[in-house]
């Protein structure tokens, strides 16, 4: 079979891997690197409209990017006009205005992981900026200026970190030294705080906004010459701030993607095979058209991309109702001659046959010789099952597009909640066939960020965005909102994948592993005409291993990892801590199966493995997600020790309560969780409590940060219990009534404790969620001795509600 | 379609439907653009569009515009009066319970009418009250929390 490897990261889209390989080339410190960013270190300073100081840092095209307007951050008013183009400098992250307002610019989108807060804090902690004075703005799309802006992998984080550092520091600095100079005094004598400058000498004080004007006229310093803070001064980072939204949130003011409405804007829906790549036959277009409030309606034959345009049927109304009743009545007949026939009961038949064969048909990793090992030892072999799981963000995809003609060159407008807006963008620019622009820039095409109602990995594909934009165009130029229903958005998913694995290993005589084989049974893009080495966009993503050098890679003797692939259709991506969100079931619940072969206590039975590591790190890093490299064992056994005293492991415990425990490295957060469940007679599984202990270096906002944790554990949990089934290429959950989140009752005492180190800061949108399963599954074995080894735990007879 | 008159808020507005099945979300977010109150669903599983007939909590997505006809509907943005936040808005607000949001106006409208009906309701009244508003990112916890420290600001101010 001509398959594809996986390598470390591939179940990320290439665009997601181009922006974490250019990040990972920026966040190689201070050595300049070539291309846009090798600017870095460029800083500007300049007045802002009404006087005030406005810094722009970092990664600009420098005096022309300084000379761009943005529209209004604010994006379009409910009801009214777009909101008019401010005078406000794109190239900016600090701006201080003369009556003492703090304007930190976010570059990132807000999926919910809380990055607009985090920024503001990691800004305003440099500058010394008073809290209530701060005001967090959303950055325009402009990767000239800003460089990355996405939200994937947990990297938001550690990659801005000391960019957003030094532009808090670098302005502090500016303020001082304007204070300095209209005080003749040293800077070294000036102290700031609560965006207040003082010279304690001469009991003189002045505030930031007092001093804009001033520090604006004055050099901005260059990287080298700003100092940021020590640790131990640190007055805002690590404190609960609650969330910069919240009170527009709590009001219901507009802020996600579904909230934009524009002047003359018209509502679409778009009608697509159920089972996908299948093309429209004929439908009822002029029965559609006469219905009341339809504009339109039409066929968009697409471009047979999944990531992109597939065709399918575009109803375009006069409002949302219009457009939802009149796709209640479309009759569409499929030519499904290219379509999906896939089938979750045929792909489990054939990983069965090829788990049967013994090792996969790829080697992907070889250490020692698990043969010889197995040979006398003690084994176990157990083969493993996991579903396929959609995203289900909350708010339904959609984009509002719209497709301007103009003389002097086409333009298109996006509003989006997208999670990597760049990518957006020059995709759907694409497919209307825009001017390319030098560099594929698409100059013509904008995307307003939206915030995200949800993310998950989800809205890291466009496809709707696409759609979007090509509706508009075939709609003669309209701004156009296109609305997915939840059954679209159900049926429609790039999916976490399901997928196999056959797993053997071995103790000897003192309970110590000693071999394991691991046999991934996993997909590849069937639309792909079998491309050697690569995948088509679109393809297949989060299907395989998060590496060849997964734990336990790397800490065996003897360890064999093979795959097996076999085609599928069904679109599959990044799905919250992809790859690893089942490696960790896997491999976490196979080490429980070992350590009770050998009848170890499981948690002394973990710290000894992270005690045999067998060769260095591979690759430090590791920024997209999981793999071996970047696992340190010392930060391993620390949470895994603190996790057994905080959780009282081993202790006595209420009756019919059990414990479970798991560890898992991945977006470079170090994760232990125990979890305490009992299962009742019907096999209802209740989580009393989940203790976490994570170590991602210093945390930004506490409150922020607990929270994630928090849903995490629930997402994790709600997740063991479900699954989309797939037979003949259709998704049979339709709705909420049948894919089943789980609700309040369910919700289960979480405590989180985060390690105080000095490792740098990472992200916390996934790290925690890939130990949560496995520790809850080792819990239920604990508590019935019946190994969970199919997911969901329905399969085996289990629920959760 | 006829037009009918619709109170939302204290306001009377008129509008136009599309025919006599048309929901009052679309109504709200379309005609009215009160878009705080959001689409989750369509099919009265997930509360994010919970508002208020007559201070009951009601998922707009399932409710005909036409019944909401003489009622007085109360949105998101209809609880806040003169800018100051109900108790459960600040709740929400101290407690930093949303993460993405997008289910927190649907959460806060079914917590407000919980605590008109039940002073101080147990971790049972509200699981078994709030079951019927999904949130994706799992704030349930914090949802609680708020939902407590709320009723201890009405008890409050009310003795």
């Amino acid at each position: 079979m001509n398959s594809v490897i996986n390598t470390e990261n591939e179940y990320y889209p290439p665009a997601i891997l181009e922006q974490i390989a250019l990040m990972e080339r920026e966040s190689q410190g201070s050595a300049p690197v070539t291309g846009p960013v090798s600017r870095r270190n460029f800083m500007k300073v300049s007045a802002g409209a009404g006087g005030g100081l406005v810094l722009a840092f970092g990664l600009g095209l420098g005096e022309k990017a300084d000379a761009q307007q943005a529209p209004g951050p604010g994006g379009p008013r409910p009801g009214g006009a777009p909101a008019a183009p401010q005078p406000i400098n794109t190239n900016a992250y600090v701006r201080i205005a003369p009556d003492g307002r703090i304007t930190l610019v976010s570059k990132n989108p807000e999926i919910g992981q809380g990055i607009k807060t985090a920024f503001g804090i990691i800004m305003a902690e440099e500058l010394d900026a008073k809290w209530s004075d701060v005001t967090i703005e959303q950055a325009p799309i402009d990767s000239a200026t800003y460089g990355q802006q996405f939200a994937g992998g947990s990297t938001s984080i550690p990659s801005a970190y000391n960019t957003l550092r030094n532009a808090g520091a670098a302005a502090r600095a500016m303020l001082v030294a304007a204070a300095a100079k209209q005080w003749d005094v040293p800077e070294s004598e000036i102290t700031t705080s609560e965006s207040v400058v003082r010279h304690a000498a001469s009991n003189r004080s002045l505030t930031y906004g007092a001093l804009a004007t001033a520090a604006a006229a004055l050099p901005a310093p260059t990287t080298a010459q700003v100092k940021v803070k020590d640790r131990k001064d640190w007055k805002l980072m690590g404190k609960r701030i609650s969330g910069f939204d919240n009170p527009a949130l709590v009001t219901g003011k507009p802020l996600f993607g579904v909230d934009v409405q524009l002047p003359n804007m018209k509502v679409a829906v778009y009608e697509k095979c159920p089972a996908v790549g299948g093309k429209v036959a004929s439908a009822n277009l002029d029965e559609i058209r006469k219905l009341p409030g339809v504009v339109d309606a039409f066929i968009l034959e697409g471009n047979g991309q999944v990531a992109a345009l597939m065709p399918g049927v575009a109803i375009v109304a006069n409002n949302t109702w219009a457009a939802l009743s009149a796709k209640k009545k479309l009759k569409v007949t499929w030519d499904e001659t290219n379509a999906s026939k896939d089938s979750w009961t045929a792909l489990t038949a054939f990983a069965k046959e090829a788990a049967a064969k013994g090792a996969g048909l790829q080697e992907l990793k070889k250490v020692g010789d698990v043969d010889a090992a197995f040979q006398g030892a003690k084994t176990v072999e157990a083969f493993y099952t996991f579903g396929f799981v959609s995203h289900a963000t909350l708010e339904p995809q959609n984009t509002t597009a719209w497709y301007q003609k103009d003389p002097a060159g086409d333009k298109l407008e996006i509003w989006g909640s997208v999670q990597i807006p760049d990518s957006a963008r020059t995709a759907a620019a694409n497919v209307v066939g825009l001017a390319a622009g030098e560099r594929r820039n698409f100059p013509n095409a904008t995307l307003h960020q939206m915030r995200i109602g949800g993310g998950f990995g989800r809205r890291i594909n466009n496809e709707y965005a696409v759609e979007a934009a090509a509706i508009s165009k075939q709609a003669g130029g309209v701004p156009v909102k296109l609305m997915y229903t939840r059954e679209d958005d159900l049926t429609h998913d790039f999916y976490r994948a399901g997928g196999f694995q056959a797993l053997k290993g071995a103790v000897d005589e003192k309970g110590k592993l000693t071999a394991w084989a691991g046999h991934v049974i996993s997909f590849n893009d069937g639309f792909a005409a079998a491309p050697p080495g690569g995948r088509q966009p679109g393809g297949v993503q989060g299907g395989g291993w998060p590496s060849p050098n997964e734990f336990p890679a790397e800490y065996t003797p003897n360890y064999r990892l093979t795959q097996t692939l076999t085609p599928i259709k069904t679109p599959c991506g990044p799905w919250r801590a992809p790859g690893s969100n089942t490696a960790a079931w896997v491999v976490q619940s196979f080490m429980h199966e070992l350590s009770t072969a050998a009848k170890r206590d499981h948690a002394e039975f973990l710290l000894e493995v992270f005690g045999q590591k067998q060769a260095p790190v591979v690759a430090p890093g590791g920024f997209g997600g999981g793999g071996g490299g970047g696992l340190i064992p010392e930060r391993a056994v620390a949470t895994i020790k603190a996790v057994v005293e905080r959780s009282g492991w081993g202790k006595p415990l209420p009756k019919g309560h059990f414990q479970g425990l798991a560890f898992h490295f991945s977006h470079q957060g170090h994760f232990a969780e125990v979890a305490e469940v009992s299962v009742d007679s019907k096999k209802k599984v209740t989580l009393h409590k989940m203790t976490v202990v994570g170590d991602i270096g210093p945390i930004v906002n506490m409150s922020s940060a607990e929270n994630q944790v928090q849903g995490a554990v629930i997402d994790a949990f709600s997740t063991l219990a479900l699954e989309v089934n797939i037979e003949n290429g259709r998704i049979k959950e339709q709705n909420f009534d049948t894919y089943k989140l789980a609700r309040m009752p369910i919700a289960p005492v979480v405590d989180v404790h985060f390690l105080d180190t000095t490792y740098p800061p990472t992200g916390l949108g996934e790290p925690a969620l890939p130990p949560a399963g496995p520790a809850i599954c080792n819990a239920i074995y604990a508590a019935t001795r019946e190994r969970i080894r199919t997911l969901p735990i329905t399969r085996q007879g289990f629920s959760i509600a | 379609m006829a037009k009918v008159k619709l109170n939302v808020n204290g306001k009377d507005h008129e509008v136009e439907l599309v025919d006599d099945q048309h929901p009052l979300l679309w109504v709200l977010r379309d005609e009215l653009g009160l878009v705080g109150t959001k689409f989750g669903c369509g099919m009265a599983q997930c509360g994010a569009c919970t508002v208020h007939l007559n201070g009951s909590p009601t998922r707009s997505c399932s409710v005909p515009a036409i019944a909401a006809v003489g009622q007085k509907i109360t949105t998101i943005e209809g609880l806040a009066q003169n800018g100051v936040l109900t108790a459960v808005q600040k709740a929400w607000i101290d407690h930093d319970v949303p993460q993405c949001g997008y289910c927190q106006a649907g959460q806060i409208m079914s917590a407000s009418a919980l605590l008109r009906e039940k002073k101080n309701p147990t971790d049972a009244d509200i699981d078994s009250y709030m079951q019927g508003n999904l949130c994706r990112c799992g704030t349930y916890l914090r949802i609680r929390t708020a939902i407590k420290s709320a009723a201890k600001a009405l008890n409050g101010s009310a003795s």
